[in-house]
């Protein structure tokens, strides 16, 4: 077999085997426990996405909750529009919902990456402690933004023209299929000749620059990436909850992202997966304690950044540690 | 004409607020290189030590007799405030910012934020999250002169906050502490090999820079009239703009860029919609960050390996 039947192969099981756990959650488990699940892909979503620029690239986006939004926005708006186009043009009703579901998925992703790239431009030819403040700023922005667009429900939201809100796309199915696309596409990209830019960015910026390096375009087009990733997440959030609301973007859910990351590892994809499970699971434990939520992850930070600023991880991968290591006797022997 | 000379007065009263907190983001940021996000708490704190300061002085029972609050009472509740403030401001600088200060620079930004976000939520906690009306440590008097209303308040707020400024430049010109702080921003290393007490310089470098927000903190309420916990973010977020307006680490810099943004936040609600007077803080900062990074009164500084 070629490498890319192999990998054409992988990719159906994979999915196959998504879309059958997926039947058995959805026939086994309580909507409560469906809903945990649903919310922690989507937060293996926003990790992943975040790490790549948090982590791998070493610049700090402290507003990726706008992103989000634009993503939320954008695709639930694309979706409304399409689709009853989409549902003249093809009769079969579960193939025309995929088909909008995923082609307003794709419009959000791609208006939130453009935010990424307006925002990158000014923010990141300069430290990476800038990007900091300018996207803090955006997600304050566009919040306001969506809070006075008429046309986007204003304050209340955007429900679609169906009184019972949004069409409830989002499913197992759909929310994992995504996270393992990202989770594929971020890792080829971090251990591939431009991921190891980014690293070098990260570690030394002038040195990576002396090395010939693009730092600003290559930072960029992360940046871009991961808020087109953002958005992603976004969209299926809009399908999930059947609306958009501004004060779901609110900077808490930026933070929330941040703990995502820096709990599992700064840099380590397979933390930042621990981590949006953690965060997932932690507010749902949580919900009744919602004002000292915040406090906890406040101190969380600042204990993390004290005691172990690597994060649980650092920036291993979850399968460096499960290998076993190379007994020191067989070295010696096969020389 | 009158409405502009109007906006322009407001512009520069809010303005020398913001520039009371660009100094304290600025000087932090000229010798540590570290964007102090809980800076815009500590000006909260501030504002809410002043709050109840003047609740203990007894100004509810003099609000209620019709009398003004005296003036040696506001003085004492204006210096309690920056104290606190400076107490807070070490403990952070001492608990949270020292232990990671050689670490990669991204921990303590992350530290930074995680306190930022610590006192909000403590704040929100302790004062409860409704805003609380400001007591009126100054009895407001209007004038009048063509049109253009002028109270006693916003001439205080100006006439407070030069008054500091002054006096910083004067301690960073003039005295000892000033020069060490002005050789720990030129190179920390070299000022350390000199026999500067490092940890003593900055710790009085949070210290001066967390009381000139506490006085920033007073303005505010008596400028505003109400406070709230989460008041630090926004009026924080535009006094870093408005140090980097100026030129990030220039102390000059900061006051003219906070009087700036001040000056655009007041025309933009006059005369275009109050809806912007946010944003236009955000849309100077990309500018800037665009056209002219080192800021306006900042000095080109080429990065060494």
């Amino acid at each position: 077999m070629t490498r890319a039947a192999l990998r054409t192969a992988v990719a159906c099981a994979v999915l196959a085997v998504i879309y059958l756990l997926g039947m058995a959650l959805e026939a086994g488990l309580t909507d409560y426990v469906q809903r945990i699940a649903l919310l922690a892909g989507i937060n293996v979503i926003l990790a992943v996405g975040l790490n790549l620029i948090n982590g791998t690239t070493g610049q700090f986006s402290i507003g990726h909750a706008g992103f989000m939004a634009v993503g939320a926005y954008g695709a639930a708006f694309v979706g409304v529009q399409i689709a009853p186009a989409l549902h003249a043009a093809i009769h079969v009703d579960a193939l025309a919902n995929a088909l909008t579901f995923n082609v307003a998925l794709v419009a959000g992703a791609i208006l939130a990456g453009f935010c990424g790239f307006l925002v990158g431009i000014p923010s990141l030819r300069l430290r990476g402690d800038y990007l900091a403040v300018v996207t803090l700023g955006f997600g304050e922005i566009i919040r306001i933004l969506f809070n006075n667009a008429k046309f986007l429900g204003a304050a209340t939201g955007y429900f679609g023209n169906d009184p019972s809100g949004l069409p409830t796309y989002t499913s197992f199915f759909w929310v994992y299929a995504w996270a393992a696309l990202i989770v594929v596409l971020v890792h080829n990209l971090t251990f591939s000749q431009t991921g190891r830019s980014l690293i070098a960015i990260r570690e030394d910026e002038i040195a990576a620059e002396a090395m010939a390096t693009p730092t600003t375009r290559l930072k960029v087009i992360a940046f871009a990436f991961s808020a087109a990733t953002a958005g992603i997440a976004g969209g299926l959030f809009a399908h999930m909850q059947a609306g958009v609301r501004p004060e779901d973007f609110r900077f808490e859910k930026s933070i929330d992202m941040i703990v995502m990351i820096i709990v599992g590892g700064l840099g380590s994809i397979s933390g930042a997966i621990l981590g949006g499970i953690f965060v997932a699971v932690t507010l749902e434990l949580m919900r009744d304690l919602q004002q000292y939520r915040l406090v906890l992850y406040a101190v969380l930070l600042v204990v993390i950044m004290l005691v172990r600023p690597q994060g649980l991880l650092g920036t291993r991968e979850l399968h460096h540690l499960l290998r076993k290591r190379p007994k020191s006797g067989k070295a010696t022997g096969a020389a | 004409m009158s409405q502009l000379l109007q906006q322009i007065i407001n512009g520069l009263s809010l303005g020398s607020i913001y520039a009371l907190i660009a100094l304290g983001y600025t000087m932090v940021y000229g010798i540590l290189k570290l964007i102090n996000f809980a800076h815009g708490e500590v000006f909260m704190v501030g504002a809410y030590t002043g709050y109840y300061a003047a609740g203990v002085l007894g100004i509810d029972a003099i609000e209620r007799q019709g009398h003004s609050f005296p003036l040696y009472l506001a003085l004492i509740v204006l210096l309690a405030a920056m104290a606190v403030a400076a107490l807070l401001g070490v403990a952070i600088e001492f608990f949270a910012y020292r232990p990671v200060r050689s670490a990669p620079r991204l921990t303590p930004l992350i530290t930074a934020i995680g306190v930022s976000l610590f006192l909000q939520n403590a704040g929100m906690l302790l004062f409860s999250p409704n805003p609380q009306r400001y007591p009126a440590i100054l009895k407001e008097v209007r004038f009048e002169f063509f049109g253009v209303i002028v109270t006693n308040v916003k001439l205080t707020i100006f006439g407070v906050a030069l008054a500091l400024m002054l006096g910083l430049h004067l301690l960073v010109q003039k005295t000892w502490t000033g020069r060490a702080m002005r050789a720990l921003s030129f190179n920390i290393d070299a000022a350390k090999l000199m026999g500067i007490d490092t940890n003593r310089v900055i710790r009085s470098t949070f210290a001066i820079g967390s009381a000139l927000a506490a006085a920033g903190g007073i303005l505010f309420g008596l400028d505003q009239i109400t406070i709230n916990p989460l008041m630090g973010v926004l009026t924080g977020l535009k006094a870093f703009v408005a140090a980097v307006l100026g030129g990030i680490g220039s102390i000059p810099g900061a006051v003219v860029g906070g009087l700036l943004i001040g000056l655009a936040e007041q025309l933009t609600a006059g005369y275009l919609s109050p809806e912007y007077r946010d944003a236009i803080t955000f849309v100077i900062l990309i500018l800037i960050l665009v056209l002219k990074p080192e800021g306006l009164l900042g000095v080109v500084r080429v990065e060494k390996v």
